[in-house]
């Protein structure tokens, strides 16, 4: 199945993803560009981390007004997965393909760590290999990943049942202590109505191979590339 | 010369002097070019000759330090040092300094140390995937110190973090010598093909000198000559000297250059760092035993109105010098411009010899490149002992704790010297780009090697007490140090580069130390193996006659030749057995015992014992490889008691041990020794292998349970691990006020 990883200027991550999903997944990856006007027939679509555009202005802010996004949210509104991780995440939220909005660490410094997150729904093709209320463990490295939303808007999200991840404590219970960033209602991932678009601040790529310890990330990665692959047969009858 | 038509200043010897320059520099300039120096011949001469860039002082001394070894690719003299570390791969890496613009401007000027360091590894064709930074702060209560720990972690961070390298290590110490002279220094590591590794000879007269990156403006002028004086109250007016960074750019530059080099059209590249365009230029010409024309009112302006000599000492930031091949440059364009950078001709190699550069199509200087380059002046500084060095040597009084041993240990740990650093390298990204084995925190870090079995290893280290009261033994102690702690993630060492932070080298009594420090880095270089790859120079930091301890920075890289059996630098099973290797001697010159506990700075540091540092790196090195302990970490300030600390609290794990010492043995700071644990039947294996090594050894107890005990002569240490782990966790950002 055909990858695409998003380089915008600053982007840091795309040589990450490519390697989870080239090297260790084995799926025919290329690099996006940023004015490209297509996305190349990829299933799946990763906006990677990092601080596009310096982050200057506001984070994800100048990225989403690239001509490759324009594609992007062709793609997404025809059904198409999107992965936005990090600073792909603050894109998504910029372009409005995901609710809400990301201000500065509730402490005001930027914060490098393993948090535990709560899966919240494992019918989504990010999640299908992860149980309903596990917790997870994953790498964040960011500035601004404070969620917020109005209240309602954060009810509204609730109620559709579009909160992936949540930071909660080692055993799962929601605690401030462990929510790093001071999100509202500890989200972590959210998703779009449909379920094809998931934006979420840790990294999953960061932890996808034995060797650097930790391997809860690459289910993530393995469901988007089974499910991405399966509507594709079908529509050519099966046939490989 | 036509340079007259130039409305520039007429220069004469005072204002050579308010350059820098000394009245025998000034003459040996006239002789050099047969007349007197235009006005930017002199900014350019200034620069060259500054003791930053010419090392004119130090010169004579490096030659000690051993450079060639069966891994060495490139020595010292281009931009980084780099090593071979098997399947085909380099590391490229370098230490600098970036003391004084981070003391004035600590935000501003850390971000720029790391921008520099950065380009120093990919102008060499290295993709950098590791920074480390070593940090000398002042005493916390002392003027300014807090926004300066502040401002430097976050012009660290951010900088890093946006090129997205990983910061995995570096250390961070406080002392009062560092009050009014901070430092900085910033380590990198990148790595290449081992046939794609780039060099910055300007060679191929004809060849087109390209310009890339950001604009210049007036920022920095001159950064080089105040990198190469004393600080005094005046220093703050030096602001607009320091350089501002930008990130985004840096890493744009940085996608884009190492992507131009594919095309294979690139002849030389080298980073406008120190000294700007003048020192690349004259530099890159100079390896390449060539000339340069530059028509440097080409190059692009921040604003207008620059003259040729701001030009050519700007240090704004984030900018490189290519040498295209002629007739390809365009396919360099090409690159940069997709990365939106913006690309200019600025001029060509000659074969001259001389750099010629014109504005508007005078000449503002002509000037032959060798004498200011390769033949700059080198001076024979006198050096003598300081005339208290019996005194500061001085056997001390030890005494003995003044509190419980457990309180003595907490005392020790919330020091803002001994306790956690993690409050820091939480603000940096350390696991970007997914190589990230073993981060912050532990004796070393360990980097995987992408597509091989093998590691890369790496720590940054420099006891500046130990070299104060002895800077040779200091010198020593530092290699040795490095070696043990990348053995204790079963690292052979490849090569280490270093950062030389002195005072004044026209004081007798620094250079003295300066000569010392170098004497006792190339012996335990020599005897451990380990060559000097790169490195940097910074002398002048004093503070109102006050100079810093001698801090010979260094940063070694090493390869795991296994990752499968990397070790924990903590206790991890609980039920193991923990070996203490090597032997105590009960030292206490410039421990911290004495100094953090009773303020006593006195007598002769630790020995270093080079032939048991060997036989004892050998030993961790071959019980990692042969995946026989759990947990190896090595003993250093504080001692056992601080070591046996450190280990505990990684997963919140006691120990119940039992030592043959005194109480206050168990803060002595003999070099050469580690713990190891082991599951209980593989005690007699690593018994055996000490044996077989030379190094003594002694099975102490056992690891398990949630509290800390350890018996020492009838006297008992006891504490509650998550207790005394708390206190050490919150120290520093508790005596920062936060």
């Amino acid at each position: 199945m055909r990858c695409g990883v998003v380089i915008f200027p600053g982007s840091n991550c795309d040589h990450d993803v490519y390697h989870v999903l080239k090297h260790v997944l084995e799926q025919d990856v290329l690099f996006l560009w940023h004015q490209d006007e297509t996305i190349k027939s990829c299933e799946l679509v990763v906006l990677p981390g990092g601080w596009s555009y310096g982050d200057y202005l506001r984070g994800g802010a100048l990225a989403a007004l690239s001509p490759v996004m324009a594609a992007v949210k062709r793609h997404a509104a025809a059904g198409g997965l999107v992965l936005g991780v990090c600073n792909g995440f603050q894109v998504l939220l910029e372009a409005q393909l995901l609710p809400g909005a990301m201000r500065r660490n509730a402490r005001l410094r930027f914060e490098c760590r393993d948090v535990h997150l709560k899966v919240e729904r494992n019918d989504l093709p990010f999640t299908r290999h992860y149980r309903v209320g596990q917790v997870i463990r994953m790498p964040i490295a960011h500035g601004e990943g404070n969620y917020e939303d109005a209240a309602e808007a954060l009810d509204r999200l609730e109620a559709n049942r579009q909160v992936v991840f949540r930071y909660v404590a080692p055993d799962g219970a929601p605690d401030p202590e462990w929510n790093f960033n001071g999100s509202a209602r500890g989200i972590a991932g959210v998703t779009n109505a449909a379920g094809n678009v998931l934006g979420l601040m840790p990294h999953p790529e960061r932890c996808a191979e034995e060797v650097l310890g930790n391997t809860d990330g690459l289910a993530l990665f393995r469901g988007a590339v089974e499910a991405a692959v399966k509507p594709l047969l079908a529509a050519r009858g099966g046939a490989r | 010369m036509s340079g007259a038509a130039l409305a520039e200043p007429r220069v004469d010897l005072e204002l050579a002097r308010s350059h820098g320059l000394s009245e025998e520099e000034y003459e040996r300039l006239r002789g050099v070019l047969g007349r007197d120096p235009t006005f930017t011949e002199l900014g350019i001469t200034s620069a060259l000759w500054s003791e930053h860039c010419s090392y004119k002082s130090s010169r004579v001394h490096l030659r000690e330090f051993p450079t060639s070894g069966p891994h060495v690719v490139q020595g010292p003299g281009e931009n980084a040092g780099v090593v071979d570390v098997g399947n085909g791969w380099v590391a490229a890496f370098k230490m600098e300094s970036h003391n004084h613009p981070s003391y004035i401007e600590p935000y501003q000027g850390a971000a720029t140390g790391v921008g520099g360091i950065l380009r120093d590894v990919f102008t060499m064709g290295a993709r950098p995937i590791a920074c480390m930074d070593s940090l000398r702060f002042g005493e916390i209560d002392a003027p300014r110190m807090r926004s300066l720990v502040d401002g430097v972690v976050r012009g660290i961070g951010d900088y890093g973090n946006c090129v997205g390298i990983p910061t995995v290590g570096g250390e961070t110490g406080f002392h009062r010598c560092y009050n009014g002279n901070i430092l900085v220094n910033a380590f990198a590591l990148g790595i290449a093909r081992r046939e794609r590794i780039f060099r910055a000879r300007a060679t191929g007269p004809g060849n087109p000198i390209l310009y890339v990156g950001s604009r210049t403006g007036r920022d920095g002028i001159h950064g080089a000559t105040m990198a190469s004086d004393s600080f005094d109250a005046e220093s703050e007016k030096k602001r607009p000297t320091v350089q501002v960074g930008d990130p985004f750019t840096e890493k744009v530059l940085l996608e884009a250059c190492l992507e131009a080099m594919r095309t294979g059209a690139i002849v030389a590249i080298q980073d406008m760092g120190a000294a700007g365009l003048t020192s690349s230029s004259f530099e890159m010409a100079s390896r390449g035993g060539t000339g340069m024309r530059l028509d440097v009112d080409r190059v692009p302006l921040r604003e207008p109105g620059l003259t040729p000599y701001e030009i050519m000492l700007s240090e704004s930031q984030e900018r490189m010098v290519v040498v295209a091949q002629r007739g390809r440059q365009e396919e360099i364009e090409r690159v940069f411009r997709r990365w939106g950078l913006e690309v200019t001709t600025i001029g060509e190699v000659t074969a001259s010899g001389r750099g010629e550069i014109r504005f508007h199509g005078q000449m503002a200087a002509d000037i032959p490149i060798r004498p200011l380059t390769d033949d700059a002046p080198v001076y024979q500084r006198p050096y003598a002992p300081p005339a208290d060095l019996a005194e500061r040597q001085a056997e001390p009084e030890v005494p003995a704790p003044p509190v419980s041993l457990a309180e003595t240990l907490e005392r020790l740990l919330t020091t803002p010297e001994l306790g956690s650093k993690e409050w820091i390298w939480r603000q940096y990204d350390h696991t970007v780009r997914t190589n990230t084995v073993q981060g912050p925190g532990g004796d070393a870090a360990v980097l995987l090697l992408k597509g091989t079995p093998t590691g890369l290893a790496m720590t940054s280290d420099v006891n500046p007490v130990y070299c104060y009261l002895d800077p040779r033994r200091g010198g020593m102690q530092a290699v040795a140090e490095a070696v043990r702690n990348l053995a204790c993630v079963g690292a052979e060492p490849v090569g280490l580069t270093d950062c030389l932070n002195f005072g004044s080298p026209e004081i007798p009594e620094v250079m003295w130390q300066f000569r010392e420090s170098i004497l006792g880095m190339s012996e335990a270089c020599r005897e451990l193996g380990v060559p000097v790859i790169s490195g940097n120079v910074s002398f002048y930091n004093d503070t109102e006659g006050r100079s810093i301890y001698p801090t010979p920075t260094i940063g070694m890289v090493g390869l795991v030749p296994n990752l499968g059996n990397l070790p924990d630098p903590h206790f991890n099973h609980a039920g193991d057995r923990v070996v203490l290797l090597g032997r105590d001697r009960g030292e206490f010159g410039g421990s911290a015992y004495l100094r953090l506990l009773f303020g006593i700075e006195r007598g002769l540091p630790p020995a270093v014992d080079l032939e048991a540092e060997r036989q004892l790196a050998a030993l961790l090195r071959g019980l990692v490889f042969e995946g026989v302990v759990h947990a190896v970490h090595d003993l250093s300030e504080g001692g056992l008691a601080v070591a046996l600390a450190r280990a505990a609290f990684g997963r919140g794990l006691g120990a119940r041990l039992r030592v043959p010492a005194t109480p206050t043995a168990l803060f002595s700071e003999s070099q050469g020794r580690a713990l190891v644990a082991c599951s209980p039947g593989m005690v007699d294996r690593v018994l055996e292998a000490a044996e077989e090594a030379g190094v003594p050894a002694l099975e102490i107890g056992e690891v398990g349970g949630e509290v800390l005990e350890v018996e020492a002569s009838g006297d008992v240490l006891r504490t509650e691990v998550a207790r005394l782990r708390q206190a050490w966790a919150t120290a520093l950002p508790r005596a920062l006020g936060l």
